[in-house]
């Protein structure tokens, strides 16, 4: 007989891992909102099933927990439930002997400190959940965009209706089809089948065939005035929707152009000047006064903005940089992220042919800025991260297409400090090799590793390490601030200034475009209700009924992109649209949930707002 | 080795490196509670209530199979390690049918004691114990309600007798133990030799109670009960009974089983004797007559067992004799009814083994020679006697010490070693000796073969022939002596075995001291008795002269064999 044997998986092995796999996309698509009692058990009884059963906490106490989850969920639990539902996990995580049961209850215990309230109402028999999120992508698109909506509209060839539909949420349609980051695709309930629909593909095929499609007609002059101080996407957005209310607007704006961040944040080979200049335009049109090249603050204060005007939107973004605090940082060739995007936003480009270039930082706009300093023509271009590659915030497609253009990511290397020459150049940056360690509030923190610090050539140094809020005069006048950032509530309002609202990057801190156009929305809805009025805004666009046709799991469609060794040359869009074939199928994986499940029940949709 | 220093509550020691915390503890006089814990046989952490606190450790550690390490600093009693403790018995409580009063374990039970000393005085939890399957009047029975999942069954039958018949069956919460393969436990090749009963911490596993049966038999006028006990009953019938090893004496034994009622209380060391007369004489008739060798004794239900499942190919090398039980049987429905001027039919035959598999032997249907009844009625465990005892509250402590009775209750120190790992090979080489030159041997001249290796050997000069003897107890190095003996890398002309390490004296049906392997200090008991004994050959003994003078004639003769001798294809394991 054989000693040993090698193993093969079984065929029902195959089956199982892929059930897994299901499992996955399945929790991964989790709807928002639901009770987070019931999910903790369901989680502990998944946990349980995993249990080899060798020990007492983990296969009698996990059984334990589900019983008392399930009593908690039915109604049935008494005084003490909650305390013993604690004692047994804190007793399963303390004395489990291995992670199976250890995690398993240490999940408990996080989803009891988490959601106290929750498991307190169940204690009353009452569950305070309720299911958010009729319409994943609806939800979870912070504009609220009817997504549903402006697919099946795709599907239906009706481009310019698409448009509108979007524009009654995000008056970024084109600037989105391309930039944004897709928080509707992250919970796509089509995950349940295969994958998230492309939903930023589609929208792309919306603005690209739409043709010109005019804004509509504002409502009547209302005579009231609107301060916006910030063009950028919110504060563009909070414009264009105030002014289709009627209401009197003039965006100022510090800089020669508007757009903010999308303008000089965003290189244009992920978005063009023309695309951008178009979508202002229009936003404009709705009947927007814009003043470019005015600083709030020099050219016109903010009290004085605040007697002018009968309400102020603040949305300045976060355009000043963060600094390393290295030495040698002042050196020459150190520049920062925002000053070398903002002079590529402007046309002004920075001088990089021939040179070697060194990107410290890990996000996308590290990313923006390595991928920029390639098509500058840098002899070299490296980007510098302290974790590893997978820690980085940029997303991994920007990392690997900049990888793919010929770009180094150095990972695990700290800077320490910025050689220079006697002129005061830059020569290199030093930088201390990192070992990744243990995972500090969620995320793997980097610790110095036993290797000696290495001089990383260099004559440009880029720091994009996050950029902070030039709020000074705003906080000096009266606002309050909070590690610069402008203090505002959910609905936009700012404590103890009557009629000043603020929203965007000065609020959040850098985030995302669409997170901006939220906002601008948000305020808009508020700055109306606060003049006195309440202004709807629609689309007036029907939405084609869903088909029935049988839904078979199908791969995504992906946008390609131009080869690397041709866009890694110039700053031209550097993504292909689909084709007609690819969107048809596209659009007719969503599985419309505006009309099927908890959408039927609610609408679906919200047909304004 | 290397020493480490270590700090457990209060005392600061010094252990060897690899020692436990457990061990540690223990040597700094600190009691750190098991449950699962079973020493070098079941060092698994699975209960988590031996777990401590370690200072610099986020988590509770397993004090059972933690090394200890220098600079270590242990509580064992802080409010985490308590708070844990009671806990996880409660969590085990949860599963268990705390129907206690009904249990046959409740007063000899680790889980009762570990819950009372923790103070456990309600239950926080569901109650949910697993639900029981029927058990098919098997003598082995598992309660699995009772079953708390020490895997302590599992690793005895695996580790130590080579059987696997115990496996962890399941997962998640309805992890348990269960008979591998899914199939039935009267359907395997259980050798019923109830070490996993003698290890189990709770009532989960149990011998069939036949008691019930013998106090009918008792209750009966119109039966003559009859008694046997077997020699390592005598080194532990009392250890639950609150008796002093002074006070324990066989004759107080005996007085304590003539209270039960018996009409008769004999001797299974007799009918020991006996076999050494019968399977002696067949080695000697073997040896020299080019039979089957090595002759490997029967005396042993469980290793018969053992080796008709997994060896049938071996089934002719078994000795044809009797157990000392079955002999027994076959003779006091026979020469002794006659001696009485009884109807056969009406003895009632009851036997005391430390032993579970003699329930099955009993049952063989070609044991029931004597008369056509079966040989022996009902066969008892050690502990089934204790309980009859507690039942009808005899005063064993007080009891005037008391002689078996006659003629089947004279035995020689060669019968009362039975009870130990190797005493049938010892006694048998005495007599043999004897057989051969006509002359007794130093009875301690084979003592070679006592002590608790699992596999002994020697060989021994018997009138210019030398004979090769192997001992071994414990299934588990039985099979690796067959398995040698197979491949021919080892030769032996006799060879004996006991199912259980150390032999009957370490016996799955004698009384259960959790967590200690008890075969050692019993049988060193049945030796001192040996020694003393004025008779230490089976020869000797003038009973066996007299058998033979008046019924049987000589050993070997027809009417032994067919009394004294089975075939052992007359049944077959399932």
């Amino acid at each position: 007989m054989s000693r040993l044997t090698i193993p093969t998986p079984a065929a029902a092995q195959g089956v199982i891992d892929a059930l897994y796999a299901d499992l996955g996309r399945r929790l991964q698509s989790n709807a928002v909102g639901v009770c987070p009692v019931d999910l903790c058990s369901a989680f502990v009884k998944l946990c349980h099933s995993q249990s080899c059963g060798k020990c007492t906490p983990c296969r009698i106490g996990l059984g334990q927990l589900e019983r008392l989850l399930e009593q908690l969920l039915d109604g049935d639990a008494g005084d003490g439930t909650l305390e013993l539902i604690e004692k047994t996990a804190r007793v399963i995580s303390l004395t489990a002997d291995c992670a199976i049961g250890y995690e398993a209850a240490n999940m408990v215990l996080r989803s009891l400190k988490a959601n106290r309230a929750d498991y307190e109402a169940h204690l009353a028999g009452n569950c305070t959940a309720h299911f958010d999120a009729p319409v994943p992508c609806v939800t979870l698109c912070p504009a609220n965009v009817d997504i549903p909506g402006y697919i099946a509209l795709v599907r239906a060839g009706r481009y310019a209706d698409a448009v509108r539909l979007i524009r009654k949420d995000n008056p970024f349609p084109s600037a989105c089809a391309l930039v944004c980051e897709h928080p509707c695709e992250s919970h796509c309930r089509r995950r349940l089948l295969d994958d998230a629909v492309n939903i930023r593909g589609l929208k792309r095929m919306a603005v690209d065939n739409a043709g010109n499609v005019p804004v509509p007609e504002s409502a009547p002059a209302t005579g009231k005035k609107v301060a916006v101080i910030g063009g950028g996407p919110s504060g563009l957005t909070a414009a264009y929707y105030l002014a289709l209310m009627g209401h009197a607007v003039t965006v100022f704006e510090k800089r020669k152009q508007l757009g903010g961040m999308l303008r000089y944040g965003i290189p244009s080979y992920r978005l063009p000047r023309e695309t951008l200049d178009a979508e202002i335009k229009s936003i404009l049109s709705a009947g927007v006064t814009a003043r470019t090249g005015v600083d709030i603050g020099t050219d016109v204060t903010f009290p004085q903005l605040k007697a002018d005007y009968d309400a102020v939107y603040i949305s300045i973004g976060a355009h000043t940089d963060n600094k390393l605090g290295i030495e040698g940082e002042s050196g020459k060739g150190v520049i920062s992220a925002v000053q070398m995007l903002r002079a590529i936003g402007d046309g002004d480009m920075p001088e990089f042919k021939g040179k070697d270039v060194i990107i410290v930082g890990g996000g996308n706009v590290a990313m923006d800025c390595t991928r920029s300093a390639m098509r500058l023509g840098a002899k070299s271009v490296t980007c510098v991260y302290r974790r590893r590659k997978e820690d980085m915030t940029a997303l991994p497609e920007e990392v690997e297409g900049a990888i793919a253009e010929g770009c180094e990511v150095m990972e695990l290397a700290a800077p320490v400090s910025v050689e220079l020459d006697d002129a005061g150049a830059v020569k290199g940056l030093w930088v201390q090799p990192q070992m990744i360690s243990n995972i500090s509030r969620g995320r793997p923190a980097p610790i110095k590793a036993d290797a000696d610090k290495q001089l990383l050539k260099a004559d440009i140094i880029v720091v994009a390490i996050g950029q902070a809020i030039e709020s000074e005069h705003f906080a000096a006048n009266g606002i309050e601030t909070k590690w610069g950032r402008i203090v505002a509530d959910m609905d936009t309002f700012v404590k103890d200034n009557d009629g000043v609202f603020a929203g965007g990057d000065c609020v959040t801190g850098p985030a995302t475009a669409i997170r901006a156009i939220a906002a601008g929305k948000v305020a808009a809805a508020n700055i109306d209700r606060y003049l006195g009025f309440d202004h709807k805004i629609g689309a007036g666009v029907d939405i084609p009924a869903p088909p029935l046709s049988p839904q078979p799991p199908c791969g995504r469609i992906n946008l390609p992109e131009r080869p690397a060794e041709e866009r890694r040359h110039d700053f031209n869009l550097m993504e292909y649209p689909m084709t007609l074939q690819q969107a048809a199928q596209e659009a007719a994986r969503c599985l419309r949930c505006d009309h099927f499940g908890f959408g039927a029940l609610k609408g679906g949709r919200t047909w304004q707002w | 080795m290397a020493m480490v220093t270590l700090r457990i509550d209060n005392v600061t020691l010094e252990v060897s490196e690899n020692t436990t915390i457990l061990a540690a503890a223990k040597q700094a006089g600190i009691q750190i509670p098991t449950l699962c814990y079973f020493k070098d046989l079941n060092e698994i952490g699975a209960c988590r209530v031996c777990v401590v606190e370690v200072e610099g450790e986020d988590r509770l550690v397993a004090a059972c199979n933690t090394k200890v390490s220098d600079g270590m600093v242990v509580l064992t009693n802080s409010p985490r390690v308590r708070e844990a403790r009671k806990v996880n018995v409660e969590l085990i409580l949860s599963e268990h049918d705390c129907y206690c009063p009904a249990c046959v374990r409740s007063g000899n039970c680790k889980l009762q004691d570990v819950a009372n000393d923790l103070n456990i005085l309600d239950l926080a939890y569901d109650r949910a114990p697993e639900r029981n399957a029927p058990d098919g009047n098997f003598p082995l029975i598992r309660t699995a309600s009772k079953c708390i999942k020490c895997m302590r069954c599992v690793q005895v039958c695996d580790k130590v007798q080579s059987l696997n018949v115990w496996e962890v069956k399941g997962t998640g919460g309805r992890t348990t133990i269960g008979v591998k393969g899914n199939k039935k436990i009267w359907d395997t090749d259980c050798s019923l030799c109830g070490q996993c009963i003698t290890h189990c911490p709770t009532g989960a596993l149990r011998e069939r109670d036949d008691t019930q049966k013998v106090w009918d038999a008792l209750a009966d006028p119109d039966r003559i009960t009859v008694v046997q006990i077997a020699p390592a009953v005598r080194s532990a019938w009392a250890e639950g009974l609150g008796l002093s090893k002074e006070e324990a004496t066989e004759k107080r034994m005996v007085a304590a089983v003539k209270a039960l009622g018996f009409d008769y209380v004999f001797d299974t060391d007799f009918a020991a004797d006996l076999t050494i007369m019968e399977e002696g004489s067949e080695f000697l008739d073997r040896l020299q007559n080019g039979g089957v060798l090595p002759l490997m004794t029967s005396c042993c239900p469980g290793w018969v067992r053992f080796l008709k499942g997994q060896y049938p190919e071996l089934t002719d090398n078994l000795s044809s004799a009797k157990s000392p039980q079955g002999m027994f049987g076959a003779v006091a429905k026979s020469y002794f009814a006659e001696k009485i001027g009884a109807d056969p039919h009406k003895i009632f035959c009851v036997s005391v083994m430390p032993c579970t598999a003699k329930k099955h032997e009993v049952a063989i249907p070609a044991l029931s020679d004597a008369c056509g009844d079966p040989d022996v009625d009902v066969s008892l465990t050690t502990r089934e006697l204790a309980r009859m005892l507690r039942e009808d509250h005899v005063d064993v402590k007080h009891l005037e010490e008391a002689d078996f009775d006659s003629p089947l209750g004279t035995a020689t120190g060669a019968g009362v070693i039975f009870g130990a790992t190797g005493g049938v090979m010892e006694a048998a080489l005495r007599s043999a000796y004897f057989l051969v030159t006509g002359k007794n041997p130093d009875a301690d001249a084979f003592r070679d073969v006592r002590g608790l290796d699992g596999w002994k050997e020697a060989t021994y000069d018997v009138a210019g022939t030398p004979v090769r003897v192997a001992v071994a107890s414990g299934l588990g190095n039985a099979r690796r002596l067959l398995e040698a003996v197979k491949a021919d890398d080892v030769q032996y002309d006799f060879i004996e075995v006991m199912a259980c390490p150390g032999g009957c004296a370490g016996g799955g049906g004698q009384p259960i001291c959790d967590g200690e392997e008890k075969a050692g200090e019993r049988g060193s008991i049945l030796y001192a008795l040996d020694k003393d004994m004025p008779l230490r050959f089976s020869h000797d003994n003038p009973e066996i002269q007299a058998l033979y003078k008046e019924y049987m004639e000589a050993p070997l003769s027809h009417k032994a064999h067919h009394l004294l001798h089975t075939d052992h294809h007359a049944w077959n394991m399932p």
